[in-house]
């Protein structure tokens, strides 16, 4: 009795007589309210007289763009409410890359946090390390301690690291667009920075290089003439997504006025980085609270005034050629001298070199601890083993990490290990400005603004 | 974290009353090396040593930070309130300055924060949870952190609740960047955020039970198997602290 | 499953076996579950300089269905377990699982309540992957390890006749906490 019947005889129908909720058109639809619900007499072409009066029966359309997808950048969980195209309504399901790194740090000496810290924003992982340490010498009272030398490999180090993530951005941002070429040119030209990190920390990624007091281990024989080569071909390499993508009219259609997203919404939603420089602001903060030395250098902060994808994918591409540039001025300003703090209590002990076996302390400082000096074993031991202390407190760094403005939390209980660290990953809150960016637009530009936030969910999650 | 062994006639709980202008310690730690119930004969074994953080400081605290003091103290006298009402203490260290502020006044401190002119604290860089279980009565804090693009400087404002009323107002309604961190922050410590649009878990699943970041959470580890022996996760190992 | 299920070990089920897995080992989809650092390694080798194409495994399947191989790249959460084992369940038989890095085979650092501690706990493995990252060489060494368990993997009669034997030795071997006595 609640089927709705078909009626086949167009006869039968138009000499019915009408029924309730029918206005006089022949081939409208009719429906007669039983006791059972309602039932609809249909034939055709009567579609918007039969649903009319339920109009406002309405379903949501909810997909669900889930953790496991070939374009969300990651481990995240787009939940979309749709319109047909466009979407009404964006959610981001995060948590799916959780890895509890903060609470980590607390059972870990003040140098091993640096291994776990570097693993958050996995593509710019020196970043990462550049924050946590400038808060961990903040609490020690050592940031002018650390010597020249440390502070010019540290910036170099970041240089490389932001041209690398960068061109991360950009080939998965094309290639989630669907410009696939941008991705096999992006990752052909990120290898040269790769190759040029691996020479200068034993690792493609996740380099625990960056550490409390200076850095690992300082440049070997031949590493500055390897980064001006490099450097000196780069700009012609590197001429292949931009090449392909910037005034491309195809890309330009797909990228310009999406993702919309001005200074009043970057500074209500706390975005900062690239999304906040496409509005015009040139917050940066090497700039306006420089750290490591970054003083020292001229170069310029890249912004634009779209507001929105094309335009925060033309800073990044300037941004890469202003990291070139202070790689260059950093290399002039190599002076010889140590690499690690003169403090010997907090100093990293050892130097790595490259042995039989591969990287390891090298065998000078060995023949140095086991047979030179007392001190110097008691340090290597204590400093591996226990750590250094770091007087108590609270303390905050604000670092310019590629995605935006990185923050660490530091708060130490006069021990070898962090009382509590907790990192203001740029990615975490500039994902929060995925529903103002995408809500109104369709569907396929969702994909457009998110790459254009470039989230890396290991540091989203942490 | 560290296992506080108990020597005879030393707790290890202090109080520390909010509206207190004591040194805030954060713990009293006995013995060396995390270690208890050898034979100890190098003495270290029956060391005491009490952490205190930075204590409050006193006007003046230099540099700028009396100009913001000052002008939140003036911009507060519009809403009825002094300085000193809203805020507990103010410690300055390491070059920053930290406001202890009343949970009942955060909310009229922070838009005096970020919207006088000489002030303008445009960005806020998320809360973050501490545990400080030994101190009683107010061992959960949320600290933010706030930036000024506009005049280029920092400051910290913290506000304390206990565990058992682990209550302290929401900031989405003049920071809206806080939401999320906010949720991270309950996820993670169990903080409610009173006039929060949506607390739920952030980045543990849903139905998880517990706040893993809280102190007496354990770390969850298993025990690492190696041919012959097995190491004990990190949370019950030996600790050096 | 096909003519193998039915046919009675010997000569015929070993060419089928033989052809049957130069088949499969020739190209292996793999479905696209990069989670973390290492899903950017595994990103490098399906690039221009360690090229996965020669393998025939340049194109990442979005879908499961279409998938033969899925690569665990990164850490797998308490959250994402659940999803993981979703993927793995929609992809068809034959289907293959490569742990790779110290966080899927194992962990990796990370021994805490947030991430799953091996993923085998959730999905059966067949090769492990050390490194954190492993670097792309590294994967491809992995990939071609499983390129060669799979041109040997044995069909129907013969792989009953292989499981019972691998779950008596199973039963049979000393758990590696209790390996004693290895270093004389």
């Amino acid at each position: 009795m609640d089927d709705v019947t078909y009626e086949t005889s167009f006869d039968d129908v138009v000499n019915e007589p009408p029924l309730s909720g029918v206005d006089s058109d022949a081939f409208a639809g009719t429906y007669d309210t039983t006791e059972g619900g309602r039932v609809y007499t249909v034939t055709g072409q009567d579609w918007d007289t039969v649903l009319a009066p339920d109009a406002g029966h309405h379903e949501r359309v909810v997909v669900n763009m889930g953790p496991q997808h070939p374009s969300t950048h990651g481990v995240l969980r787009l939940i979309l409410e749709l319109e047909g195209e466009v979407v009404t309504e964006a959610r981001c399901g995060i948590g799916y890359l959780h890895t509890g790194i903060e609470k980590n740090l607390e059972y870990r000496s003040w140098t091993q946090g640096v291994s776990f810290v570097t693993r958050m924003d996995y593509l710019a992982c020196m970043a990462n390390e550049a924050g946590y340490v400038l808060a961990v010498e903040k609490l020690l009272g050592i940031v002018d301690d650390v010597p020249p030398r440390a502070q010019v490999i540290r910036v170099i180090a970041l240089e490389l690291q932001r041209i690398s993530s960068h061109l991360v951005a950009l080939a998965t941002g094309g290639f989630e667009m669907g410009a696939l070429t941008a991705m096999t040119n992006g990752f052909r030209d990120r290898e040269e920075i790769l190759r040029l990190i691996e020479m200068m920390s034993g690792l493609r990624m996740n380099n625990a290089f960056i550490r409390p007091g200076g850095v690992a281990q300082d440049l070997p024989e031949g590493g500055v003439e390897q980064i001006r080569e490099v450097l000196d071909k780069l700009p012609r390499q590197l001429d292949g997504v931009p090449q392909l993508l910037v005034d491309n009219g195809v890309w330009k259609d797909r990228t310009s006025g999406i993702g919309y997203l001005d200074l009043a919404g970057c500074m209500a939603l706390g975005v900062t980085g690239p999304v906040l420089r496409a509005t015009g602001l040139p917050y940066d903060i090497r700039k306006s609270m420089p750290y490591f030395g970054y003083e020292q250098y001229d170069f310029d902060v890249v912004t634009e005034t779209s507001c929105d994808v094309y335009g925060r994918f033309l800073i990044r591409i300037g941004e890469i050629n202003e990291s070139m540039r202070i790689i260059a001025q950093a290399l002039d300003k190599l002076e010889p001298g140590p690499v690690m703090v003169a403090d010997k209590k907090i100093a990293w002990p050892a130097q790595l070199s490259i042995g039989g076996d591969g990287q390891g302390n090298s065998l000078d400082h060995i023949r140095h601890i086991m047979g030179e000096s007392m001190e110097a074993l008691i340090h290597h031991f204590k400093l591996v083993t226990e750590g250094f202390h770091v007087p108590p407190g609270q303390v905050f760094s604000w670092t310019e990490a590629p995605r935006g403005a990185l923050g660490v939390h530091a708060v130490s209980d006069g021990g070898t290990r962090p009382f509590r660290v907790h990192v203001r990953d740029p990615s975490f809150n500039n994902l929060q400005a995925t529903a103002a960016m995408c809500e109104g637009g369709q569907v396929a530009d969702v994909i457009g603004a998110v790459a254009s936030i470039d989230p890396v969910m290991g540091g989203v999650d942490r | 974290m560290t296992e506080t062994p108990d020597a005879p006639g030393v707790s290890a709980e202090v109080v520390v009353p909010s509206g207190a202008t004591t040194i805030p310690v954060l713990d009293v730690r006995s013995g060396m090396f995390g270690g208890s119930g050898s034979g100890d004969t190098s003495g270290y074994g029956g060391l005491v040593r009490t952490i205190e953080l930075p204590p409050p400081t006193v006007r003046p605290f230099g540099g700028w930070f009396d100009e913001v003091a000052d002008e939140v103290g003036l911009a507060l006298a519009d809403d009825g309130l002094t300085f000193d009402e809203a805020v507990i203490h103010t410690v300055v260290d390491r070059g920053e300055i930290t406001f202890h502020v009343r949970p009942e006044h955060l909310l009229a401190f922070l838009r005096r924060l970020r919207d006088e002119p000489g002030l303008r604290f445009e960005i806020c860089a998320g809360v973050s949870g501490v545990h400080y279980p030994h101190m009683v009565g107010a061992e959960l804090h949320a600290v933010w952190h706030l930036v000024s693009v506009t005049h280029n400087r920092i400051v910290r404002v913290e506000v304390s609740a206990s565990e058992q009323h682990p209550h302290v107002p929401s900031v989405v309604s003049v920071y809206p960047a806080d939401d999320w961190h906010e949720r991270e922050t309950f996820d993670m410590f169990g903080i409610v955020f009173d006039g929060h649009p949506g607390l739920t878990r952030i980045l543990m699943p849903d139905d998880w039970v517990g706040h893993p970041q809280r102190k007496d959470y354990p770390l969850g580890g298993i025990p690492v198997e190696y041919k012959g022996a097995t190491i004990p996760p990190p949370d019950q190992r030996r600790s050096y602290t | 499953m096909g003519i193998q299920e039915s046919l009675p070990s010997g000569v015929l089920l070993t060419s089928v076996e033989w052809a049957a897995g130069q088949g499969r080992a020739a190209s292996l989809w793999p479905a696209t579950f990069g989670l973390a650092c290492c899903s950017i390694e595994m990103m490098s080798t399906g690039g221009p300089r360690w090229d996965l194409a020669r393998f025939g495994m340049e194109v990442f399947r979005g879908s499961p269905r279409h998938a033969d191989l899925m690569i665990v790249a990164g850490r797998v959460s308490q959250k994402m377990a659940p999803v993981l084992r979703q993927i793995y369940d929609q992809m068809p038989e034959p289907k293959w699982v490569i742990a790779m890095g110290v966080c899927a085979s194992s962990g990796g650092m990370f021994n805490n309540y947030a991430i799953v501690q091996g993923v085998d706990h959730v999905v059966p493995v067949d090769i492990y992957l050390p490194g954190c990252p492993p670097r792309p060489e590294m994967l491809l060494d992995a990939i071609l390890k499983l390129h060669e368990k799979i041109k040997v993997t044995k069909l129907g009669a013969n792989r009953q006749a292989e499981i019972t034997e691998l779950e008596e030795i199973a039963l049979a071997a000393t758990p590696t906490s209790a390996m004693k006595g290895l270093l004389r």
